[in-house]
């Protein structure tokens, strides 16, 4: 007990921020790049977030979520992925022309089948 | 002898066929809900049995619909079916008058030649053997139409015409052959016997000059009535099924049963009364802007009733009801798109004998849910105590200028009014609704119903044609929902606001959800009319085009988009108007972008014609003053 103490100097050492792609879940990623194309022209400036009805009420960015589905990063995109009201501001504002709607539909598809192991 | 071999494939088609409808139709109406059947036994004693048997003559067999949209289409369709109706009535009389005895079996009519080869020589009989081959030479008329329209679909002044699948196509060369088969054995006979009218008369003693009329007759009448056979087993399978069911479509519509928003047999009724005419193909955008030429109606009525896999097509459509308008039937072709996009979002669709049971514990458990699963991190706070509610809306907020126009003219006119989502709102729920996500929908519609409720405004105004659609139907408020051109409308009705006119030539686009959805065509062209030089389009009302940019589409690319709207926008400013005017902010949105004409909302006009603070009408000493000063 004495020793927990001692050591609890109150900072820690920040874990490892490695991006493995070898390990990394991409199936989600692979499964809208096949079904939505323009989800590859995605530059991540940020404007669908900027104008998220949803970010406007709470942490909800679709540019983190976007980076993290191709990071194979998945494990908090699908509770955040909910949060989107599908009301299309993303995809007017986007300067790339990606169908945002799509991309979150087709993400919150992929994340159902893969409890099913479709994919 | 009045029997003879050749007619049973005939008699097993039709008795067949018979069988089957009624079958058909009592499992329909055992499938139907208990207020739907009600509707149906009062109907049948009421009103709608007329009406629908008076629809029937007019619709299913002259076609009047198709008439008068596209005149050679028409002719094409209603002398095929009009004309077997007028060849099978005035069979039977035949048959019954010239017959051996009254009341005969239905093939002593289809083949009365054959069994009365000496008929019609002189008379009444041969005035009547006139008429018959008058109606044939209709029907055969219609035939050749549809058979060119079949290679080259231009002919009937259409663009596209229908695939069909393998079934369709037996099933129409049977029913191609039924009526040339008919004429030549009808023609051989006359010719073998001295007999027949001018049609089948004359080529009947025509042919006979040269060939063995006596010998060739009979196998004519064979095929005759193997094609009638096979075309009558076949239709249950294709999509001349139509031909039956769309009886029971109409007297079921004239009796006030509803598409609603749960399949079930008035759906399955309207599927299969789709004849895959194709005018919902020429009438789609997708099509003649984007050449998405898979997705249209007639291909997802096909496909749902081959139990085909339709979400990608289901989801591939602008939702823009322009099919809805053009359907010759009368189909409600959007409703039931959206149930399909609902089904594909159905998880755990549980299909076995307990199908109905299961279904019945399933509502009963997602209606115990609770209320908000996604979006539980939504804060209303309590809104301003107003009489007006202004409700903005997503894409409002994406152009700003509709907006502030909005808050000029509220401001101006001095009502009590509050902006809801002045700090940016939530979305009404109709996009989520739209691509079938109806439980999530249903949170935020609790959520907003809540905010409009705390209020206790009496009047909701919203800019935004997508949200006053979901307002007006899915919403249970006891508000009542403006659109902001009707609310412009009743602030002028009631002198509350003061316009100049701007000397500008405007053309109107009508937002699909506000036109075609809402059905609100006149109030916005009476706004413009009021403040600016309105003139017509090629496209007005419910035939108004759609911008492209709806919501509804999902799987559309943006350039597919784009070619829409440009087209769409280049129809529109054919005579090069000083302004586009529309009422929605995503059509001004998409339009902007895809024209050089200024495009903007009714509500930019108007609030550019505001006059602030009106001045009275003392201008006549302002007049002598500057009279005075021109004598100086």
């Amino acid at each position: 007990m004495v020793s927990h103490k001692m050591n609890n100097f109150g900072f820690k050492i920040s874990q490892g921020r490695q991006i493995d792609y070898d390990s990394n879940d991409r199936r989600i990623a692979n499964y809208i790049y096949e079904r939505e194309p323009s989800f590859r022209l995605c530059i991540e400036c940020g404007g669908c977030s900027a104008t998220c009805t949803t970010g406007n009420h709470t942490k909800f960015s679709l540019r983190e979520l976007h980076i993290l589905i191709k990071r194979g990063e998945n494990k908090s995109v699908r509770q955040d992925l909910k949060k989107c009201m599908l009301c299309g501001k993303c995809t007017m504002v986007c300067p790339r022309g990606v169908n945002t709607r799509n991309v979150v539909i087709l993400a919150k598809q992929a994340f159902q089948k893969s409890d099913e192991y479709a994919i | 002898m009045q029997f003879d071999p050749f007619v049973i494939p005939f008699n097993i088609g039709l008795y067949f066929i018979l069988i089957y409808v009624v079958a058909r139709s009592i499992l329909w109406f055992r499938d139907l809900s208990k207020p739907d059947k009600l509707r149906l036994q009062r109907g049948f004693f009421g009103n709608a049995f007329a009406l629908s048997l008076k629809e029937i003559f007019m619709e299913s067999l002259i076609h009047r619909k198709i008439l008068k949209t596209n005149l050679r289409l028409g002719y094409m369709h209603m002398s095929l079916a009009f004309g077997w109706f007028l060849l099978i009535f005035f069979g039977t009389i035949e048959a019954d008058i010239f017959g051996v005895k009254h009341l005969n079996a239905p093939y002593k009519a289809i083949f009365f030649r054959f069994f009365h080869p000496d008929h019609g020589r002189m008379g009444f009989e041969a005035a009547y053997g006139f008429l018959m081959d008058l109606i044939l030479a209709f029907i055969l008329s219609g035939l050749l139409l549809a058979v060119i329209k079949r290679f080259y679909s231009k002919i009937v002044g259409m663009k596209k015409t229908t695939r069909l699948k393998l079934t369709d196509r037996i099933a129409l060369t049977s029913l191609w052959l039924i009526f040339p088969s008919r004429l030549l054995a009808e023609s051989f006979t006359s010719g073998a016997y001295g007999t027949g009218s001018f049609l089948t008369g004359s080529l009947g003693n025509w042919l006979a000059t040269f060939l063995p009329a006596q010998q060739l007759a009979y196998p004519f009448w064979w095929l005759y009535s193997i094609s009638l056979g096979t075309f009558f087993i076949l239709l249950p399978i294709t999509r001349y099924m139509h031909i039956p069911t769309e009886l029971f479509l109409i007297f079921m519509r004239n009796s006030g049963i509803k598409t609603g928003d749960k399949a079930g047999t008035y759906t399955e009724v309207q599927t299969y009364s789709c004849s895959s005419c194709g005018i919902c193909i020429d009438a789609c955008q997708l099509n003649f802007s984007a050449g998405i030429t898979n997705i249209q109606s007639a291909y997802l009525m096909k496909a749902i009733r081959n139990n085909d896999d339709v979400s990608e097509i289901a989801h591939n459509c602008l939702m823009c009801g322009r099919c809805d308008q053009k359907c010759p039937v009368g189909i409600e072709l959007s409703p039931i798109r959206m149930i399909q996009r609902r089904e594909g979002e159905a998880e755990n669709d549980i299909r076995n004998i307990y199908k109905g049971y299961f279904r019945s514990r399933q509502t009963v458990i997602s209606e115990k849910s609770p209320a908000s699963v996604n979006y539980n991190f939504l804060r209303g706070n309590d809104p301003a105590k107003a009489d007006i509610l202004y409700f903005a809306g997503c894409m409002t907020h994406l152009t700003p200028t509709i907006k502030n126009s909005m808050i000029k003219i509220l401001d101006a006119s001095g009502v009590n009014y509050s902006f809801i989502d002045e700090q940016g709102g939530v979305c009404c729920g109709r996009p989520l609704m739209l691509a079938g996500q109806d439980k999530e929908a249903r949170e935020l519609i609790n959520f907003n119903s809540q905010m409009i409720w705390k209020s206790g405004a009496r009047t909701l105004v919203t800019s935004c044609p997508i949200c006053y659609k979901i307002f007006k139907e899915s919403y249970y408020l006891d508000v009542e929902v403006l659109h902001h051109t009707q609310f412009i409308k009743t602030l002028i009705d009631d002198g509350l606001v003061k316009l100049n006119f701007l000397r500008k030539k405007v053309v109107y686009h009508s937002p699909c959800d506000l036109g075609r959805g809402s059905l609100v065509y006149d109030e916005p062209k009476e706004v413009l009319r009021h403040v600016s030089k309105l003139e017509s389009s090629n496209f007005e009302d419910g035939n108004s085009l759609c911008c492209g940019g709806s919501l509804a589409n999902t799987k559309i690319s943006y350039a597919d988009k784009k070619k829409i709207a440009c087209d769409a926008a280049m129809e529109l400013t054919r005579n090069s108007p000083d302004i586009l005017a529309t009422a929605c902010p995503l059509c001004k949105k998409t339009f902007s972008a895809a024209t050089n004409t200024r495009v903007a909302d009714i509500s930019e006009i108007v609030a550019e014609a505001l006059i602030l603070n009106p001045v009275k009408k003392n201008s006549t000493i302002h007049v002598a003053s500057l009279k005075e000063l021109a004598n100086i």
